[in-house]
Parts: structure tokens; C-alpha cells; sequence
């Protein structure tokens, strides 16, 4: 069997990874999943959060948006709407985004029309600055 | 016949003229380029979502979701137009719109007077508002923004009236882009998604869904909806640029003709007039001495 898999992670901006991986980990609607070699097909939806492959042993974050991935037995694609690589994220920034979306959502009620916009620009805007971190480590 | 003065001013406005010409040119060519990319990237993202969503939709009750409802008795349509901003681009927005035109005449034939459009960039809007089409909403400079905001924009509306029964059927029109040289007037109906059958040939492996298979397809159709808007609206710009950029080396072209023939003639009165001279002080001489 096969030790490695391809993978493809694309945005509607253009094919950001392109690359042969040991091992992907995604965030998947219903929970965290790994991805190893041979694995069966899935087809499954992806939440905001941290998406991570491993290339020779070498392990690369990123933080993407909604989107869904499909595995079949040789391939896995990932579509999402936005997708950073972490050494691509700048950690000020990234902290201030958080910051702002975070007083933006305070100053809101459960009840208000763009709460949900609200909640979900602070979702990633965290995401965005954990796996900036990780990449200073 | 003009004279001298008169040609020469008229040469040196041929050749502002060019300059220009080949300044817009040079821009779209430049353009183009990223524009290009941009499309190429956004086609793959689209058709890959197509290819998944086709998929899953021949193996779910297609009647189960509201997108997927092929209604029996149609009564009304709406076309998204999508037009460039700005002229100087050939025959780029008046084909398109000419094919606009005879596309919506055939429809009446269904439709009756229930055609609705919704126009994007100011060249198609100002057109069909002429005409007296019924345009419900219009978005003019649109296409420097962020454009899949607009393309949700649009796809949220879309989907609202189809949803609401304002709609039966969603068209989309668009200038493909084909190569820089060719660009093409496309018509696609984005709603209701055309189901599209599966060959029997291909083995079809069972695939785990998550969380499952309607709550997966009820995610990614709507999505799909700002997907194909968005990839029009990148098709749109690209091909802008390419008919431009044509326009304006034909332009350019047509420009150095002009400066070339004027520049004959220029030539040309500039010796009649020195014959004329001639012969005026040769005749004066002639007349002198006798």
C-alpha cells in the first residue's frame, strides 16, 4: 500500500497546496479527522479551524474557512473558501483582527441580525491567530 | 484640398489618439495576465464543486431540496446580465447584449412578459433600461471589489426568489473567456441545478458521507449558486480585458494607417503648393522680361 496520498487544498483565489502527504488532519463538521494512506472514500464538510498535512515528516498548518474535502483512495481534495498557511499570517495583525471581531461581537445581542456574521468573523479570526502561533513555534 | 495647417493638426491628433490607444492596450494586456489566473484557478474550484455536487445529487432524492425543484409549469425567469463597466472594448458588450436580445424574444414565447433581469456593470444595465426590459436591480463598478462578496450578493437574491416561486428559472449570461482572442457569449441556468445523470459505465464507490448526505448537498448548493456567479464574474473581467485589449491594437493599428495615408497627403499639397509657388514666379519672371 501506498505510504503517501496526494492532496490538494484549493480556493476560489487559486490552488494553494499542491503536494504528496503522509498524513492530513481536518476539521471536520462533525469532528476532528485524520487522513492516512489507503483511507476509504469520504466526502465530508469542514467548519473553521486548523487544517494540517504532513510532508516527509514535516508537519504544515493552516487555518481555513468553510469548505468540504473529498477523499478518494489515492487523492484527498480540500475546497474552502479561504485557506492561510501559517508562516503566511502575521501574528500583529492577526491579534488585532481578533481583537476588533471580538468587541464587535460584545457590543451585539444574541438576537441581532448580524450576530451570526459577527460570531463567525471572531471564529476565524481565532483560528487564524492559533495557528499563527504555531508556526513561531 | 485642406490645407497644410489643416493636415497637420489632424496628424498630430491621429497620433494622441494612438498613444492612448496603445497605452490601453498595454494596461489590459498587463491585466489580462492576473485576470487570466484568477480564472483558470476559479474554473477548477467550480468544476470540481459541479463534479461533487452531480454526484451527490444522483444519489439523494433530488425532489428533497428547494434548488434541486425542477417545476412542472414555469412562469417566470430571471437572467443575471453580466457587462463590463467601461466602452472601448470592441464589440464585447453589444454582442453580448444583441444575443440578450434574441435569447429573451424566444423566451417570451413561454414566458410571456415574466422576464426579470438583473444587471451587473453599467454598459448592459443602461442598454436594457433604454429598451424598457424589466430590470429589477442593477450593480454598476462592481468588478474592482472583492468579487465573491458580490457574487454572494447576487447568489443570496437569486436564490430568495427562486425559493419564494419569483422565479422558475435562473439564467446566467456572460462573455466566456475563451482565449485572448475569442471570447464567447455563454448562456447557463444556474437554478434549477440541471441534474445530471451519473454513466452507468463508471463503477461508483460508496463513499462515507459527513455528516450525511442532505445536510451535505443542502450546504454546498447555495454555495455552488455564489461559485458559478462569482466564476462569471471572473470570466467577465478576464474577457473585458482580452476584447480590449484586441480593440485597442486594431485602434493602434488603424491609427498608423491614418497617420501614414495623412502624412501622403500632407506630402503630396506640401509639393503642389511649392509647384504652384513655382510656376507663380516663373510666370511672374516670364511676364517681367517681356
Amino acid at each position: 500500500m501506498a505510504d503517501k496520498f496526494k492532496i490538494e487544498i484549493v480556493t476560489p483565489y487559486g490552488l494553494i497546496v499542491s503536494d504528496e502527504a503522509e498524513e492530513l488532519t481536518a476539521p471536520g463538521i462533525v469532528g476532528q479527522i485524520t487522513i492516512l494512506p489507503g483511507h476509504h472514500p469520504l466526502l465530508t464538510s469542514l467548519k473553521i479551524g486548523e487544517l494540517s498535512y504532513k510532508v516527509k515528516g514535516k508537519t504544515e498548518h493552516l487555518a481555513v474557512s468553510w469548505g468540504f474535502a473529498e477523499v478518494t483512495f489515492d487523492k484527498v481534495t480540500v475546497l474552502v473558501e479561504t485557506a492561510e498557511k501559517a508562516i503566511d499570517i502575521d501574528l500583529t495583525r492577526a491579534e488585532a483582527a481578533k481583537k476588533r471581531a471580538e468587541e464587535r461581537l460584545k457590543a451585539l445581542s444574541e438576537d441581532d441580525a448580524d450576530y451570526f456574521t459577527a460570531k463567525t468573523s471572531y471564529e476565524k479570526a481565532l483560528i487564524r491567530l492559533e495557528v499563527a502561533k504555531r508556526a513561531k513555534q | 484640398m485642406p490645407s497644410l495647417r489643416h493636415i497637420r493638426r489632424r496628424i498630430q491628433s491621429v497620433k494622441s489618439t494612438q498613444k492612448i490607444t496603445k497605452a490601453m492596450k498595454m494596461v489590459s494586456a498587463a491585466k489580462l495576465k492576473r485576470a487570466q489566473d484568477a480564472i483558470l484557478t476559479a474554473r477548477a474550484y467550480a468544476e470540481k464543486l459541479q463534479e461533487v455536487i452531480s454526484e451527490l445529487a444522483a444519489r439523494v432524492e433530488t425532489k428533497t431540496h428547494p434548488l434541486l425543484q425542477d417545476r412542472e409549469e414555469k412562469k417566470s425567469l430571471l437572467m443575471v446580465v453580466l457587462t463590463s463597466d467601461r466602452g472601448l472594448c470592441g464589440v464585447f458588450n453589444s454582442n453580448l447584449l444583441r444575443q440578450t436580445e434574441a435569447y429573451i424574444r424566444e423566451k417570451r414565447q413561454s414566458y410571456g412578459d415574466n422576464i426579470s433581469i438583473i444587471t451587473v456593470g453599467r454598459k448592459g444595465t443602461e442598454y436594457l433600461r433604454k429598451r424598457n426590459y424589466n430590470v429589477i436591480e442593477s450593480l454598476v463598478n462592481v468588478y474592482q471589489k472583492e468579487q465573491y462578496e458580490t457574487a454572494r450578493e447576487i447568489g443570496e437574491k437569486i436564490i430568495e426568489s427562486f425559493i419564494s416561486g419569483n422565479a422558475d428559472e435562473v439564467v446566467v449570461v456572460y462573455n466566456r473567456f475563451k482565449s485572448a482572442i475569442s471570447q464567447v457569449p455563454t448562456f447557463t441556468r444556474l437554478l434549477p441545478v440541471e441534474p445530471i445523470e451519473i454513466p452507468e459505465n463508471v463503477p461508483k464507490t460508496e463513499f462515507i458521507y459527513e455528516p450525511d448526505k442532505e445536510t451535505l448537498i443542502n450546504e454546498l448548493l447555495p454555495r455552488n449558486v455564489y461559485i458559478q456567479i462569482h466564476r462569471s464574474i471572473l470570466e467577465t473581467i478576464a474577457s473585458e480585458l482580452a476584447a480590449r485589449m484586441t480593440a485597442m491594437d486594431n485602434a493602434t493599428n488603424n491609427a498608423s494607417d491614418m497617420i501614414e495615408r495623412l502624412t501622403l497627403l500632407f506630402n503630396k499639397t506640401r509639393q503642389a503648393s511649392i509647384t504652384k509657388e513655382l510656376m507663380e514666379i516663373i510666370g511672374g519672371a516670364e511676364a517681367i522680361k517681356k
